[in-house]
C-alpha cells in the first residue's frame, strides 16, 4: 500500500498525458471544423499570391504535423495566438476574463452545494413523505428547465416586477468604476479597497446569475445526495449504529452522510467543471464579462485562436476539477487511501 | 416475575408489498429467553428467526408490519415503547451482533473510533478516555496489537477480526443484559467459527449475559446452548432444553433438521 503522498503525486502526474490528449484533440478538431482561417484575414479581393502569403505568415502553409509541433511549442510558452476580434493575445484575454467567471462560479456552486446537500438529506430521511415529494418535484424542474430560461424568469421577477435586484448589466451598475484589481474577484477587491458600498453593489449584481447557477446545480446535487443517503440509511452499518443506541441525528449526519458524500463529490466535480468552463448563455443574458461571453463572441465571429484557447482552458478546468475530486475522495474514503 | 428476561408472546406479522398486499411471515411466535442462559433459535433461512430478533430491538425492515404480539423485557412490553425509550434500551440493555461484521461496521471510520463513539454514547466521558476503553475492549477479545488495530478501518480487518470487534462493541462497550447474536459465525472459516463461539461463550459466562444465538448450525448449538427454540416457516415448532431437543425431538421438522445435520457431520 503506497503512502498518501505518493498516491497524490502519481495522480498529479496523470494530468500531463490527459492535458496532452486534450490539446491534441482540440488542435485537430479545430482544423477539421474551422476550415481555412485565411479567409478571415484576407480581404475578399485578395489575390491567390496574397492569400498564400497570409497563409504562410499564419503558419498554415506547413504540413499539419509541423503546425502541431509549432502550436505545442507556443503553448509551452503560454502563447495561444492572437485573437482576431480583440487584437490581443488570447492568453491575456482569457486571463482578463477568468476572475469574472470564477467568481460567479464559486458563488453559484456554493449556493448549489449549500442548498442541494441539505435538501437531499431532508428528502432521504423523509422518504416517500411530503418533504421528499417537494424536493423531488423542485429538483426535477431544476434539471429540466434550461438555465437561460431560469435566468430570464428570475430577472423578470426580481428586477422587472419586484425591483429588489438590479438589472443584468454585468458585475457592477453602469458607470461605476471597478476597484483596483488585486484578486480580480469583486467581492474581495471591493473590501480590500475599503469600499463596502461597492461590495454591496457587486453582491446585488451577482445575486441573480449566481442564484440561477445555484438552482440548476442544486438540483442534481440534491437528487444524488438523496439516493446515496437513502442507500446508506438502509445499510448494515447504519443498522448497527441504531442497534448500539445512537440517536437519529448522529445516525444521519455522522454515520450516513459521510458515506453518502462519495457519489455527491464526484457529481460536484462534474458540475463545477461545467460551471467554471463558463456558463456561456447565462453570461450573455446577464452581460457578465466572463469566459462564456468571450467564447460566444469567438463562435459568432469565427475567432479561431480565441475559440481554441477557450476550449483548452475549459478542458483543463475539467481535468483540474476531477483531480480535486480524486484528492477529496482519498480524504473521505479510507478504502482508497489505505 | 418469571425467570425469563425476555418473553415473546404471540408475535405475528406480514410484509407489506408495493401495492399494499400482505404476505404473512410470522405466525404467533412465542418463546422465552431465560435469564443468564444461552438460548439458540434455530431454523433454516427464511424461517423468520432473524426477523423476530430484529423486532426485539425495533430495527426490523420498514416493510414489516406487526399484527399481534407482545415482547416483555423485564416485564414491560418493548413494542409499546416510543422511539426515545427504545433508544435508551438499545445498546444499554439489549445489543446485537450481526452476521457480516465487515458490512456491519462503517467503512469510513476507524474501528476504534466506532467503538469509542458507542462508549461515549453509553457512558459519557472524554473522547480520549473512550478510545482507551475501545482499545481495552479490542484487547479483551484477543485482537493482537489493539492500539494499532483501533486506528484501522473495517476493510483492513479479516472477517473473523471484524466479528471480534463487533462482539467487543456489542458486549463490552455496550454493557447489555441481553446479547443477541444473529448468525455470528456464518461465512467465516470453520476454525475461526469455533474461536468466535468460544469467545462468545466465555464472555457470556464471565459477564453473566443472557444470550440469544440465532443460527442454522446445530453443531454449534449442541456445544454451547442450554435452551433451544426451533422455528420453521414463521412458526415456533418446538422449544425445550438442548438436551431434550437433541435426544428426544418431538416435532417432525426438528427430527429432519437433526438428521440432516448428522448426515453432514457423518460425511
Amino acid at each position: 500500500m503506497p503512502p498518501l503522498g505518493k498516491m497524490i503525486l502519481r495522480r498529479l502526474l496523470w494530468v500531463f498525458p490527459v492535458a496532452f490528449g486534450v490539446v491534441t484533440m482540440t488542435f485537430f478538431m479545430a482544423r477539421v471544423l474551422n476550415g481555412d482561417p485565411t479567409e478571415l484575414y484576407a480581404p475578399p479581393e485578395a489575390t491567390d499570391a496574397l492569400r498564400a502569403e497570409i497563409r504562410a505568415r499564419l503558419g498554415l502553409a506547413d504540413p499539419l504535423p509541423i503546425q502541431f509541433l509549432h502550436y505545442l511549442r507556443d503553448l509551452l510558452h503560454f502563447d495561444l495566438g492572437i485573437s482576431f476580434t480583440t487584437g490581443q493575445s488570447v492568453a491575456a484575454d482569457l486571463w482578463d476574463r477568468l476572475p469574472a467567471t470564477l467568481e460567479l462560479g464559486f458563488v453559484g456552486l456554493a449556493i448549489g452545494i449549500a442548498a442541494g446537500i441539505p435538501l437531499g438529506v431532508l428528502a432521504a430521511v423523509h422518504r416517500e413523505r411530503w418533504p421528499d415529494f417537494v424536493v423531488r418535484g423542485t429538483t426535477l424542474s431544476g434539471m429540466a428547465l434550461p438555465q437561460f430560461w431560469v435566468g430570464l424568469v428570475l430577472i423578470s421577477i426580481f428586477f422587472v416586477d419586484l425591483r429588489w435586484l438590479p438589472g443584468p448589466v454585468g458585475r457592477l451598475p453602469i458607470g461605476i468604476a471597478l476597484p483596483p484589481k488585486v484578486t480580480g474577484f469583486l467581492l474581495v477587491d471591493t473590501l480590500l479597497a475599503g469600499r463596502p458600498d461597492l461590495w454591496w453593489l457587486a453582491a446585488k449584481q451577482i445575486a441573480l446569475p449566481a442564484l440561477t447557477l445555484g438552482f440548476s446545480s442544486a438540483a442534481p446535487i440534491a437528487r444524488v445526495t438523496r439516493s446515496a443517503m437513502a442507500e446508506a440509511l438502509q445499510s448494515d452499518y447504519v443498522r448497527t449504529a441504531i442497534a448500539m443506541g445512537h440517536g437519529k441525528r448522529v445516525v444521519w449526519f455522522r454515520y450516513s452522510l459521510r458515506n453518502a458524500l462519495l457519489p455527491v463529490v464526484t457529481l460536484i466535480g462534474g458540475v463545477a467543471g461545467h460551471i467554471f468552463a463558463g456558463a456561456v448563455l447565462l453570461e450573455s443574458i446577464f452581460a457578465w464579462p466572463g469566459l462564456g461571453q468571450y467564447a460566444l463572441q469567438a463562435i459568432e465571429r469565427s475567432d479561431f485562436a480565441a475559440l481554441q484557447g477557450f476550449v483548452i482552458y475549459a478542458s483543463l478546468l475539467y481535468v483540474i476539477a476531477f483531480l480535486l475530486v480524486d484528492l477529496l475522495y482519498m480524504f473521505i474514503d479510507p478504502r482508497i487511501r489505505t | 416475575m418469571s425467570d425469563a428476561l425476555l418473553e415473546i408472546e404471540d408475535y405475528s406479522g406480514a410484509f407489506v408489498g408495493e401495492t399494499g398486499e400482505l404476505t404473512p411471515v410470522l405466525h404467533g411466535v412465542s418463546y422465552r429467553l431465560k435469564t443468564g442462559m444461552m438460548t439458540a433459535v434455530v431454523g433454516e433461512s427464511g424461517s423468520g428467526k432473524s426477523l423476530v430478533a430484529l423486532s426485539i430491538l425495533g430495527i426490523q425492515p420498514p416493510a414489516f408490519e406487526r399484527s399481534s404480539g407482545r415482547m416483555l423485557f423485564r416485564g414491560s412490553d418493548l413494542l409499546e415503547l416510543d422511539e426515545r425509550a427504545m433508544q435508551g434500551i438499545r445498546g444499554a440493555e439489549i445489543s446485537m451482533v450481526f452476521q457480516d461484521a465487515r458490512a456491519a461496521l462503517n467503512p469510513v471510520f476507524t474501528v476504534g473510533r466506532q467503538l469509542a463513539d458507542v462508549w461515549q454514547l453509553q457512558h459519557g466521558g472524554s473522547r480520549r478516555a473512550a478510545m482507551t476503553q475501545a482499545i481495552e475492549a479490542l484487547r479483551r477479545v484477543s485482537i493482537p496489537e489493539p492500539e494499532r488495530r483501533a486506528l484501522q478501518y473495517p476493510h483492513q480487518f479479516s472477517g473473523g477480526m471484524a466479528q471480534r470487534a463487533m462482539i467487543a462493541m456489542a458486549s463490552l462497550i455496550c454493557e447489555p443484559s441481553l446479547l443477541i447474536l444473529d448468525e455470528p459465525t456464518t461465512g467465516l472459516d470453520v476454525t475461526i467459527q469455533s474461536d468466535i463461539m468460544e469467545l462468545i461463550v466465555e464472555l457470556s459466562r464471565t459477564r453473566g449475559l443472557t444470550t440469544c444465538l440465532i443460527t442454522h448450525d446445530l453443531g454449534v448449538v449442541a456445544e454451547t446452548c442450554q435452551e433451544v427454540v426451533v422455528m420453521n416457516a414463521g412458526r415456533v415448532v418446538e422449544t425445550g432444553s438442548a438436551e431434550a431437543i437433541f435426544t428426544r425431538p418431538s416435532d417432525g421438522y426438528t427430527q429432519r433438521l437433526l438428521s440432516a445435520s448428522q448426515l453432514v457431520e457423518a460425511a
